[in-house]
Order: C-alpha cells, then structure tokens, then sequence
C-alpha cells in the first residue's frame, strides 16, 4: 500500500496533463485533491502502527530500476518515522493547499496545468521523503525542482516570471551538482547507494574526521543549501515569489525548501562522522537566520516578507542540525510547515482580497473589512514569532534555541544568533500584521472576502498551529517527549553538555522577553510612531542599511559581479567560436578547393578531350613502367 | 609486302595531315577520302580484299558523301575559311601536338615489344568472314541492324525543321 | 630492313589515330571534330585488321565490319546534330556550345 503514496499523486497528474483541457473545473478539482486526499488517508491508515512503536518501519520494493555490473538500484520506498513526519505533512498540508488553490485559482485559465504541475511535484516529494536509495532521492530532489520551475513560471508570458523560474532553478542546480558528486563519492567507496547500508557501513570505513567523509558531507551540505536556499544559494526564494500563492505555501515554505533538512537528518550518520561539516551546517544555519531577518524587516511585498522569513525558519532548522539536535529540527520543520502555509494562504487571502495588490503599503485596516482573515493570519504570525504557551512555533523555536547553546555541539554565539532571530522574527511579523491590518484604510479597493475553498483550510491550519506544540514540551513544562521518543529509532537523541533547568528557564524567558520587545517595537515603529521611524530611517546610515537589507544583502549584485559578468565577457569574446572555426574551415578548404576545380569545367568539348588524352598517357605510362620494371 | 606497303602508308599519312591543316572543310573531306582509299589498299595488302571493298564502298563512298553533301547543304562559304585560319593559330596547335606525339611514342614503344614469331601475311578469305557472322556473331549483327534502325530513327527526327510558330501577339501582322 | 608486319601495321595505325587525336584537340569547327572522329575510327579499323591477320581469324575483320556500321550510324545521327546545333548557336563554333561551364 506504500507505493500508493507517491503513486496517486503521479497518477492524477498524468490524467490532468494528458486529459486536463477537456475536463470541466469541478472534475479537475476533484481529481487533484481527491488524489491529495486519498494519499493523505493512506498516510493515516499506515501510520497508525507507528503511534505505538516510533521503530516500526515499512519497506517496500517495487522494482529493479537499473542494474550494471554491481550497481543496483531499484525502486524501493521506506516509510520510518523520520519519513513518516515529512509524508503526514506533505500529504496533509498538501491537501489543504490543494484545496485552497480551488478558490484562489479558480478565475485561471490554466486551471487544470496548475493542478498538473502541483501533483507531479508532490509525487516527487513524496518520493524524495520515501526512498530509499540515494538514486530514487535524487530523482525525486530533480523532480521537484522542475516542478518548482514549472510552477514559478506559471504565468509564463510575463517574461519576468521565467526569469525568475530560471533563477530558481540554475541556483538549485549548482547544489544539485554539488549533490551529485557526493552520490559519485559515496558510491565509490560503498559500493551501493542504498541509504541503510551506507549509514551502517559509513562508521566502519571512516574515522570521524576523516577529510573524505568531511568532503563528501560537505557536497551534501551545499546540495541541501541549495534546495533549501541558505547562504550562499538562497538569492532564488525571494523572486521565487513570482509564482502563484499556493505554489509559495506548498513549495517555498512547507516542503521543497524543506528537503535540505530531510537530506541532512537522513544522512545523519555521515554528518555526525565528519564534525567540520556539522559546524558548517550550524554556521550557515546561525548566519542565515540573521541575514534573513534583517532582510526582512524593510521588505514591502508582503510575499517577500514571507520568502526570507522563511529562509531564516529554515536557518533555524540547519542551527538545530548542526549542533545535533535532530529530533528538534525535525519538530520545527512541522510546526513550521503549518503556520508558514497558514501565514501564505492567509497573505494570498489578502492579495486576492485586494485584487492582486501586494504591497503593504498599499494595504492598510484591514481588520474591520477581513476579519476572518485577520484573526487566522494573527494565529499564524503568532506562531511565527514563538509567543509563549499558546503557540506550537514557541515550542520548537524554544527548544532550537536552548539546545544551540546546551548541546556538546553548542555555542554560545549560536544561541546568540538564534536569539537575535527570535527578537528579529517578531520584529518583522508583527510589522507586517500591523501594516496589513491596522491602521487606516490606505487602498480604494473594498476588499471582497473569500470564499469557503479558501477559509475551510486556513482554519484547521490555525488548529493545527496552535494545538501541534504540545507534543513536545520542554523540561521546565511538564518535559513531554512524545516527538523524539517517536523519532528517537531513526535519528539519536540529542546529548546536552549539561542538564540544567535554571538555565532552560532564563533562556526561554529571554527569549519570550525579546518577542515582546520586537512586537512593542514594531507597534511603536508601524502604529504609534511611524512619523519618528520615517525620519529615524531618513538617516544617511539607516539609508544605506536600508537598501541593503531590502536587495538581501546584496547578493545578487555580488553574484553578478562575480559569476555572470565573466561569463558573459568570455562569451563574447569566443563570439567567432574557436571550436565552430575548426569544423567551417575543414568546409572552407572544401569549398575552396572545389572553387578550383570548378573552373576546369569550362564546357569547351577540346578541353574535356584534352583531359582524356592526358589520361590515356599516363595510363600507357604506368603501363610501361611495368613493361619495363 | 615490301615497297608497296610503305608507298601506301606514306600517302595515307600525309593525306591524313592535310586533312589535317586545311581551312577549306571541302578539300579537308576529299583528302579524307584519299586517305582512306589508301588505307583500303593497306587492308587488301594484309589478306582482307572483303573489308577493303567494304571500306571503300561504305566508308569512303556512303559516309563521307554523306558529309559533303551536308556541308553543301549548310553552304557555309568563304567566311568559314577565313574563321578556320582565325581558329588554328600556332598557339593552338603546341600543346596539343605535343601531347599526342608524346602518346604516340608510347604507342609506338608498347606495340613494337614482344610479338610471336609469326611469318608473313596470312590471308583470311571473305569466306571465313561470312562464317564468322552468321555463326557466333549473328547476335552482334542482328544489333547493328537494331543500331542502324536507331540511326535512321535519330537522324531524321533530328533533323528535322520544325516551324516555328510565334504566339498570335508576337506574330507581324499581314500587311 | 626487317620490320614485323603486324608493328608496322599498328604503328601505322597508331599515327593516323594520333592525327586525328591532334586534328580533335585543336579545331573549333564542329564538322572537323566529326571528320577527326572518323579519322580515328578507321585507324582503330585498320589496327583490327591488322590483328586479324596476326592471329589469322576472321574475328578482326567482322570487328571492323562492326566499326563500320556503327561509324555510319553515328554520322548520320551526328551530323543531325549539328544541324540542330547549327540553327540553335547561328555558328558551328564548339566553344558556343559551353553552357554546361561552372
């Protein structure tokens, strides 16, 4: 039954793409969230054994893909408790996405290609989380990546769109690269690119620290920065926003980006042999929730707002990989997945509420006319920025920022850097909600509600972001372990340096004190005092600071610099290709010794007898050579 | 053989010179005829009186008739020698008549190596010849004849004058 | 002197198709290629006959009878031709006849 998983989204999309124009919207709804639906329920009814043993494991093969020599890959999909948590939130947030995409695309003409494009890419994913081998992973992780082209470039006659497709996938293809030459590596020396056997066999042939596992988990570290768009690939998120809303909740928020995480939890063992790599993961991780951060605070597209903090809720997670806190990072991806679709849906309520306008500036009281809208995008953003008790975000962000200092692979700059996040992720949540909500009317527009398909699923998304917390609380509240214990089979516990409750506490009261810090702020800056902020930010410095944090740091501009103007100037230096010119000037020698010839045919009869009596002596002569020799 | 041979070959060769260098195409077909009567005496001379007949009666006595009474009917007149002499400047002749000299050696060489030692002329008389024909080469005569029929078809729809015929626009209008 | 037969048959034979050889390459006048044409036909004729006598068959004196059949056959279609030729080019020049140059 496991195949079924990933199968009946596959199989719905390839009926909508061979069969989707002619079929009425109601048909290609049903068929597309009905596949979601079915495969959701599926996920359920298998997952029930693993409520009481988190060990359990289903493995199924389907068939042998490719056998050479040695090498074999089949299609063989494994559902384990790590994969099982990916496969509920995929499938089920999916379905709620797919569903919320009725009524949000529901005056598109491309109706049934949009419904395509998302099946086919949940297969993929569904596949990615469920293989079992690193071959039918990769194919899922290229699987996806098309389809996030496919679905970033949807409208695709807008030509920035595609541009910004493009983007996305050149800049995930250079992790893919990197992704590749770690499977070349591990196949090499393992012999087999079955997942279980190289995590068994990984201890035996490397000692930690050896500089070919460091290698190899750094290849898989830059694929799952790619995909995952940390530093130095995550320049694609932001104008990955060009796609529809639904494509933003499920892909750049929910699951695509999240497959970095999968990689690197999945993979634990050979990041736990090559301790230089871990470091790597929590450094990038630490260092791109903060650049993220500051981005996000001066953004005005409140998509955009959105894209960077969700690179910086991923650089959570990679903080929390890195210093070994698997079970949490996995946690957070949950609670992640739900408020960020949540806050998604929620923000594309608002755009087609305000007909397609996305500035924020532009928005303004929205409160009064939305308020359905409001109170679920309030729940989410709460959630977001970690308010304490009542959140399920408080819980796993909480837990991320304590272990990144008390783990043996913490630091106190990491716990540092996660609470300046966490101070950071208020701030700019709650100034979104404050510009979007509060405040006067600033648009013309009377803004039109939407309808069921769209609200059914925001709220059991604001269900489950306030009720999925409790699950795990911390030591200080009660210490409910039920998610790692339930995962603890598949990734190893986290081991604290020290165990101390006094410290968790002032930790976590820090961290709740700098939430209301960065929400006070952002009243004062949004609501109170926005005429001091303005002129606070007309300052020279805060000017400067200002334009580099809205183009993100900058680093398109350095990557510009850096890679695509070389590029270019070399191109058009070798204009009049080198290697073209060896081929046309075998044709030109061609053509010029033809143009010699050409002129012996000069038609005139004496010539062409000439020609024949010239032969007729040399023929006599070879003749008497032979004659004489 | 003897004198007789070289006498007949001397005047076959220099009447096939002038055929040649002359201007006139009239003078230059009668030297061929002399030409090859000369070389019907040389076929009588090597035992073969039937192909000599035969050679005078058609070669000389159809075919080249037939060209003299073609270029009478062109009735090219005296513009066409003057054109011939303005065509064989000695520019033209060098190359040409070097070459050929050059494969005549060869030729001359090549024939003169090694032969069997057969005496004299044997004759082969018209009665062996008519055997020959119409025993194993009566399938080559039935396609000559094939082949002549082709000729006469070809000539004359060849040379044939088609009218021309001008579209009613083009055509001048009867005064 | 002591000359074989058959050599001064075929070296006779050989000038005069080199004379027409010759007569070939340097005329411009279509009716002069034709009669060079003929020229060589009877030389390669008489080199025929000349064998014919060599090995004492007949086979050399029906290939002539050949030759000579189909000698006539290409002069009437030959000078059929040039008829044609001579109203199309208002000339019997060869070298106006060259539109297959290039």
């Amino acid at each position: 039954m496991l195949f079924l998983i990933p199968a009946l989204p596959f199989f719905s999309a390839l009926v909508l793409i061979l069969a989707g124009r002619s079929l009425n919207k109601a048909a290609v709804s049903v068929i597309a969230c009905g596949s979601m639906g079915l495969a959701a329920a599926i996920t359920l009814v298998l997952g029930l054994p693993f409520i009481q043993s988190g060990g359990h494991v289903i493995v199924q093969h389907l068939w042998t893909w490719m056998q050479a020599g040695s090498f074999s890959a089949g299609i063989d999909l494994r559902l384990d408790a790590l994969s099982l948590a990916f496969v509920f939130v995929i499938t089920f947030v999916g379905f709620l996405i797919h569903v919320y995409s009725t009524g949000y695309m529901a005056e598109d003409a491309d109706y049934s290609r949009f419904f395509a494009c998302m099946n086919l890419f949940v297969g993929a994913m569904l596949l990615l989380v469920l293989a079992d081998n690193l071959l039918l992973l990769y194919f899922g992780w290229e699987g996806v990546g098309l389809c996030s082209y496919l679905l970033i470039g949807f409208w695709y006659k807008d030509p920035a769109n595609g541009y910004a497709a493009r983007k996305a996938f050149i800049v995930t293809r250079v992790g893919d690269t990197a992704m590749a030459i770690a499977l070349f590596m591990l196949f090499q020396y393992t012999g087999t690119l079955q997942i279980q056997q190289i995590l068994d066999q990984a201890p035996q042939l490397w000692a930690a620290g050896n500089s070919t596992i460091v290698l190899i988990a750094f290849l898989l570290l830059g694929g799952a920065v790619g995909k995952s768009a940390q530093l130095p690939l995550q320049t694609w998120l932001p104008d990955a926003m060009a796609g529809p809303t639904p494509v933003s909740a499920l892909i750049h928020a929910a699951t695509m980006v999240t497959a970095g995480v999968y990689l690197i939890a999945r993979t634990h063992v050979l990041f736990e042999l090559a301790p230089a790599a871990q470091t790597g993961v929590a450094v990038i991780g630490a260092v791109t929730l903060l650049l993220a951060g500051c981005s996000a605070l001066v953004q005005t597209d409140i998509k955009r707002v959105l894209a960077y903090s969700t690179i910086s809720q991923i650089g959570y997670m990679f903080l929390a990989l890195g210093v070994g806190a698997w079970s949490a990072a996995i946690f957070h991806f949950v609670t992640h997945a739900f408020f960020k679709a949540l806050l998604f849906m929620g923000a594309g309520a608002v755009i087609v509420a305000m007909h397609h306008e996305q500035d924020m500036f532009k928005m303004g009281g929205l409160r009064k006319q939305l308020p359905a809208v409001f109170w679920v995008f309030l729940i989410g953003s709460a959630s977001l920025s970690a308010i304490p008790f009542i959140t399920s975000g408080f819980y796993s962000k909480d837990q991320i920022v304590w272990l990144a200092w008390s783990s043996v692979h913490g630091h106190t700059f990491y716990w540092i850097a996660a609470i300046t996040g966490a101070f950071l992720t208020a701030m700019y949540t709650f100034r979104m909600v404050f510009l979007t909500f509060y405040g006067s009317k600033v648009s013309h527009h009377t803004p039109h509600a939407p309808g069921n398909s769209m609200m059914v699923p925001l709220y059991i998304l604001a269900l489950c972001s306030t009720l999925a917390g409790f699950v795990e609380l911390p030591h200080t509240m009660g210490h409910v372990t039920l998610f790692s214990d339930w995962l603890q089979h598949v990734l190893p516990a986290v081991q604290l340096q020290q165990e101390s409750t006094a410290l968790e506490w002032t930790s976590q009261l820090l961290a709740a004190g700098l939430t209301f810090l960065g929400i006070y702020i952002a009243w004062v800056w949004v609501i109170e005092r926005p005429d001091g902020m303005l002129r606070f930010s007309q300052m020279p410095f805060m000017r400067w600071l200002r334009k580099l944090w809205f183009s993100g740091w900058a680093f398109d501009a350095l990557y510009d610099e850096m890679l695509v103007h070389p590029f270019v100037r070399t191109a058009r230096m070798n204009r009049r290709d080198m290697i073209d010119r060896i081929y046309t000037t075998l044709a030109r020698i061609m053509e010029w010794g033809h143009n010699i010839l050409a002129r012996t045919q000069s038609g005139i009869l004496r010539w062409y007898i000439m020609g024949v009596v010239l032969g007729a002596i040399v023929i006599l002569s070879v003749l008497i050579w032979r004659v004489n020799v | 053989m003897g004198v007789l041979f070289y006498i007949t070959a001397a005047i076959a060769v220099f009447s096939t010179a002038m055929v040649v260098t002359r201007l006139n195409i009239m003078h230059a077909l009668l030297y061929l005829i002399v030409s090859l009567l000369s070389v019907a005496v040389i076929f009588y001379l090597y035992g073969a009186p039937y192909m000599a007949s035969l050679e005078i009666i058609v070669y000389a006595g159809a075919i080249m008739v037939l060209i003299i009474f073609f270029v009478m009917m062109l009735n090219l007149g005296p513009e066409s020698s003057r054109l011939e002499k303005q065509w064989l400047k000695p520019g033209m002749w060098a190359a040409p008549a070097v070459l050929c000299v050059v494969l005549l050696g060869e030729l001359v060489y090549l024939i003169a190596q090694n032969h069997t030692p057969v005496t004299g002329i044997k004759e082969v008389p018209p009665k062996a010849v008519g055997r020959a024909l119409f025993g194993p080469y009566i399938l080559a005569v039935e396609l000559s004849a094939m082949l002549l029929m082709a000729g006469i078809v070809g000539a004359y729809h060849l040379g044939r004058q088609q009218p021309k015929t001008l579209h009613r626009f083009l055509q001048s209008k009867p005064s | 002197m002591n000359i074989h037969p058959t050599t001064a048959g075929m070296t006779l034979a050989g000038i005069l198709f080199v004379l027409g050889l010759i007569s070939m390459l340097i005329r411009r006048n279509m009716i002069f290629m034709l009669l060079s044409v003929e020229i060589m036909l009877n030389a390669a004729g008489l080199a025929f006959i000349v064998a014919s006598s060599h090995w004492a068959q007949p086979d050399g004196q029906v290939m002539f009878m050949f030759i000579l059949s189909m000698a006539a056959a290409e002069v009437s279609v030959g000078l059929a031709l040039i008829l044609q030729l001579y109203h199309q080019l208002k000339s019997l020049d060869s070298d106006e006849a060259s539109r297959m140059k290039g």
